[in-house]
């Protein structure tokens, strides 16, 4: 046995492509056969994921030895590397037509995570400045909390939380899209980039546009791309000077 | 030579990355503002003016096709390695806070969407 496992972890993203492709068959066949396609496979292998991701540990699955390389694929490289592919083929003329409504998205999605999130936080007894700042920020992506609550100096437990927050978004985000997307008019190109400025998680985005329709992925995650530099910009910035004017 | 396409792709890449790290130095922000988004707006942009030119058969093509198909499992791979059982742990702020605010935005897609329609030009 001892030598199967050492050949495995030799060549751990070989195995990791054998496993998400198993995860694919898997979930093709629930999205077929007991869900009756009305949830497609790719939604379904994403939430399998996650699923799995639960009975590992920090880094997911890709704590337990033998998924190691899981941790490659689904890496940060990989992730924007094939998303930057996704954009052969995009219009820039569709773009151009989202126009300055793209921007704005951007601006109204991190405003709304950070205050309505600070708000919440702050009701839920996380009332000094530097607390409430961190959950919001939390509240627009896992990558901005800690950085805004790095950079207010908010406590690590505060930080953890705004992870906790942003993972939930993420999480949220993945699932519910294909599942409202008829509903909110999601399914052309301007709309889909109005979409990736408001959520911002980019993964999440990415994640729910390819379980709803993959044409609609590289408008999405256009903006997306550009809300978390924005809000780790913004929120322990100008965010958090308005911030100061209610607390 | 699907080489060719992949090189394209990787040179966008790393071009976009450059820029949205030159911009966080600028910003004084420890990390990449917008990297991915301008190595997809360099991949629009130069991808349409190489069909344009012909300078890459289908061929070559096809290398950066198989990277935005890939893309699905790479996504995959990623849910499968997130910090799932501390998301759930974070207790009920998180869960309250990450919940409500995800919510309010998505309801505000619409909202944005109809302004957009209005002043769509083309209309």
């Amino acid at each position: 046995m001892d030598f199967v496992l050492k050949l495995f972890a030799k060549n751990e993203l070989i195995v990791a492509f054998l496993v998400v492709g198993l995860i694919m068959l898997v979930s093709v066949f629930i999205s077929q056969k007991l869900l009756r396609n009305k949830i497609p496979g790719a939604a379904v292998a994403i939430t399998l994921g996650l699923v799995l991701a639960y009975f590992g540990g920090k880094k997911g699955i890709a704590d337990i030895p033998l998924f190691a390389g899981l941790a490659f694929f689904g890496g940060s490289m990989m992730r924007d590397f094939s998303i930057v592919s996704t954009a052969m083929g995009a219009s820039l003329s569709e773009i151009k037509k989202t126009g300055w409504v793209g921007v704005i998205s951007l601006f109204i999605g991190i405003a709304v995570a950070f205050f309505v999130g600070g708000s919440i936080g702050y009701f839920m007894g996380y009332t000094d400045i530097k607390s409430v700042a961190t959950i919001g920020a939390g509240a627009c992506t896992f990558i901005v909390g800690p950085v805004t609550g790095a950079a207010l100096g908010a406590s690590s437990d505060i930080i953890a939380i705004s992870i906790a927050i942003g993972v939930i978004k993420t999480v949220i985000v993945t699932i519910l899209t294909p599942l409202i997307a008829k509903r909110i008019g999601l399914n052309n190109p301007q709309t889909a980039m109005i979409y990736g400025g408001l959520m911002g998680t980019t993964s999440g985005v990415a994640a729910g546009l390819a379980a709803t329709d993959p044409k609609l992925v590289p408008y999405g995650a256009l903006t997306a791309t550009f809300y978390t530099g924005l809000a780790c910009l913004l929120c322990p910035s100008v965010y958090y000077f308005i911030l100061s004017f209610f607390i | 030579m699907k080489i060719y396409g992949v090189a394209v792709l990787s040179a966008c890449f790393i071009a976009g990355q450059l820029i949205g790290e030159a911009l966080g130095i600028f910003f004084h922000f420890d990390g990449n503002i917008g990297g991915v988004g301008f190595g997809m707006l360099l991949l629009i942009v130069l991808g349409d003016w190489i069909k344009k030119k012909k300078w890459l058969d289908t061929e070559s093509e096809s290398g950066i096709h198989f990277w935005s198909g890939m893309y699905i499992p790479v996504v995959i791979a990623m849910s499968s390695t997130q910090n799932v059982k501390a998301a759930l742990s974070g207790g009920w702020v998180a869960l309250v806070v990450g919940v409500f605010a995800t919510l309010l935005c998505f309801s505000l897609i619409p909202l944005l969407s109809r302004l957009q329609q209005r002043t769509d030009p083309s209309l």
